[in-house]
């Protein structure tokens, strides 16, 4: 259980980090969703990993420590919201920028480039 | 009523900000701003009320719900955080008073905002629990991020977004780091951390210390320290002004957080991993004053030189941590106090003289002369001499005081070699600033222009006075800094007042 777990987490870590570095502001967005999944994951294998324990005490022989369950549900709520801005951040960006890029500029110019020669095409 | 005292600057921050959400105040800009200065006023009293009770009685620790420690979330107003609460609450105070000239119409909820990030900031220095400590770092995030946009163009679209992804990045990294640190440690009470992390062993030791550096590049991140600090100067110049007059204090959270966890939880009684981050900060730190330094030569306009000069304050601030003795921590804390209150006053200062100069605003260029010279030139000398660290103001006692307490350090000549080169780039260019844009001028300033409002005057003089005033208290000031550094320092009292007969 323990390398199934800790390889998920680390695929969902590196995924994120990899839509992250693409710096356009929907893929920064989905990859930081997979880096809070990634990080909730992993705060709530903190407490140490057990199979049928209650986190209340009486309930069963021993008791799965019940801290890391409080901190993931506070950090699914920050997450959900810090999202949600991001979200509506993000089509602020693209509406004042004109493009979907982090930095607000285009890089690649051959992209521009094969764009407008598609509008002259379709103008032709 | 008094032992809840110190929880006062959180809840009264929380209180206002609602209330202005609220029916009476909706919609009624004048009933908001009203609130919003009167309740920063009794914020502001009440810190102050804090930082007295905890000079004549020490250390108090408060547990919210009267759940004890360890198991409850304490907060602890010992003398650097009751220092530090009355400082954001007082520029939290003279923000809302700048911004009652017209600054707050631009958008909405500017004030409840501007108390939510008096909440957030507050919170982080009254703390003593280190998972509360990430959340209220998110809420003075959240609450800056609105601020950010308040107001913006699309320059400020941009910063904006670059902003919020790093810090987004940032708190997952908060939080995997907290993650690993529960796991070894099994507790999240910055004073139990300290008590375990002498007794780990084995593979834990290494660990915490990944948890512990993982912590330092959040803090680095937030109190933009060299390689983390690119974020700093684009979104510090295009936020406005009065924002960023107000997140002159969000930089010293990071390096406020810095202070305790380095020499609190890993500090002197940590055994092997004591003292992990001292090497690092040094270079780090050092590094930073220079790019500061550097930025600062290269600013083409005011609000940027000012943006340089808060990174060039950190990287200091920074060195002063990784020293980490009694006397370096309270020529920080001097220096800290100092360093905010000036950046504050410029933030602002460049704001009106961009105003007075109409379409030069705030260029580095020769240009309209501003309508009120004397006022704002004299207020710029003010804080331009205190900046630099010349003799009659304050920014001169925290340079002699840091410089001696850097004397005996294993990197101190490479320090004072650098800081003092970086103050001549400083002096060099803010002098050079300061004579072009009110001296070189262009044109015939007309009488008729805006002048500054009563309200923006009385705050941009509120923050430059504190300069002289921190000269002429010298004396009391620098012996409650020496006391707050004795408390960080000696935690043994601590220990006891938060955890009780807990072991």
């Amino acid at each position: 259980m323990e390398l199934l777990y800790s390889s998920c987490v680390g695929l969902l870590v590196a995924c994120g980090v990899f839509l992250i570095l693409r710096a356009r502001t929907f893929p920064v967005v989905l990859g930081l969703t997979m880096l809070s999944y990634a990080v909730n994951l992993f705060l709530f294998a903190s407490g140490r990993l057990t199979m049928n324990k209650a986190a209340v005490l009486g309930y069963s022989d021993g008791y799965a420590d019940p801290l890391p369950q409080a901190l993931v549900l506070t950090a699914i709520v920050i997450g959900f919201a810090m999202t949600a801005f991001v979200v509506i951040l993000a089509i602020r960006g693209r509406a004042d920028l004109g493009n979907d890029h982090v930095n607000g500029i285009e890089v690649n110019t051959a992209t521009r480039n094969s764009g407008s020669q598609r509008k002259e095409q379709g103008k032709a | 009523m008094m032992q809840h005292l110190t929880s006062l600057p959180v809840l009264l921050p929380m209180l206002a900000a609602i209330f202005m959400l609220m029916p009476p105040c909706g919609k009624n800009l004048r009933a908001r701003r009203i609130v919003s200065v009167g309740m920063g006023a009794i914020t502001t009293v009440a810190s102050i009320i804090l930082l007295l009770m905890t000079r004549e009685h020490g250390t108090s620790v408060y547990a919210i719900g009267n759940w004890s420690a360890p198991f409850g979330i304490v907060l602890i107003a010992d003398p650097l955080s009751a220092l530090l609460v009355t400082l954001t609450s007082f520029l939290g105070l003279v923000c809302g008073l700048y911004s009652c000239a017209g600054d707050d119409e631009r958008g909405s909820f500017f004030h409840p905002l501007l108390h939510f990030l008096v909440l957030g900031v507050n919170g982080a220095f009254l703390t003593g629990d280190a998972f509360n400590l990430f959340v209220f770092f998110e809420v003075l995030l959240i609450a800056s991020y609105s601020l950010l946009m308040h107001g913006g163009d699309k320059r400020n679209t941009r910063a904006a977004l670059q902003y919020v992804i790093l810090n987004l990045v940032g708190s997952s990294v908060f939080l995997i780091a907290l993650g690993i640190l529960y796991g070894t440690l099994g507790t999240l009470n910055m004073a139990d951390m300290a008590q375990k992390v002498t007794l780990l062993q084995g593979d834990d030791v290494y660990l915490a210390k990944i948890g512990g550096l993982l912590l330092l590049v959040v803090f680095a991140l937030k109190g933009a320290l060299l390689p983390l600090h690119l974020w700093l100067p684009n979104t510090y110049s295009t936020a406005m002004p009065v924002v960023a007059a107000l997140f002159a204090i969000m930089t010293k959270v990071g390096v406020y957080s810095m202070m305790r966890v380095y020499t609190l939880i890993f500090g002197e009684e940590a055994g092997e991993l004591s003292h992990m981050a001292q090497n690092w900060l040094w270079w780090l730190a050092i590094a930073t004053i220079v790019m500061g330094a550097i930025g600062v030569l290269a600013s083409q306009d005011l609000r940027k030189m000012v943006a340089n000069l808060v990174v060039v304050s950190v990287g200091t601030l920074v060195a002063l941590v990784a020293v980490q003795t009694v006397q370096s921590s309270a020529a920080a804390i001097y220096y800290l106090v100092h360093s905010t209150l000036v950046s504050a006053a410029l933030f602002l200062l460049a704001d009106l003289i961009a105003r007075q100069r109409g379409k030069v605003a705030d260029r580095i260029t020769a240009g309209r002369p501003v309508s009120q010279p004397l006022l704002l030139g004299g207020a710029f000398l003010v804080a331009a001499v205190a900046v630099i660290g010349m003799p009659p103001l304050s920014g001169f006692v925290g340079k002699v005081w840091i410089l001696r307490s850097t004397l005996d350090t294993p990197y101190g000549n490479w320090f004072w070699l650098v800081y003092l080169v970086a103050s001549l780039a400083i002096l060099v260019s803010v002098s050079k600033a300061g004579s072009t844009v009110f001296w070189h001028q262009t044109g015939k300033g007309d009488n008729e222009q805006e002048r500054a409002h009563p309200a923006q005057v009385c705050a941009v003089m509120l923050l430059v006075l504190c300069t002289p005033l921190m000269v002429i208290f010298a004396g009391p000031l620098s012996e409650y800094a020496l006391l707050a550094a004795q408390e960080l320092h000696d935690f043994t009292g601590l220990l006891q007042d938060v955890l009780g007969g807990v072991h």
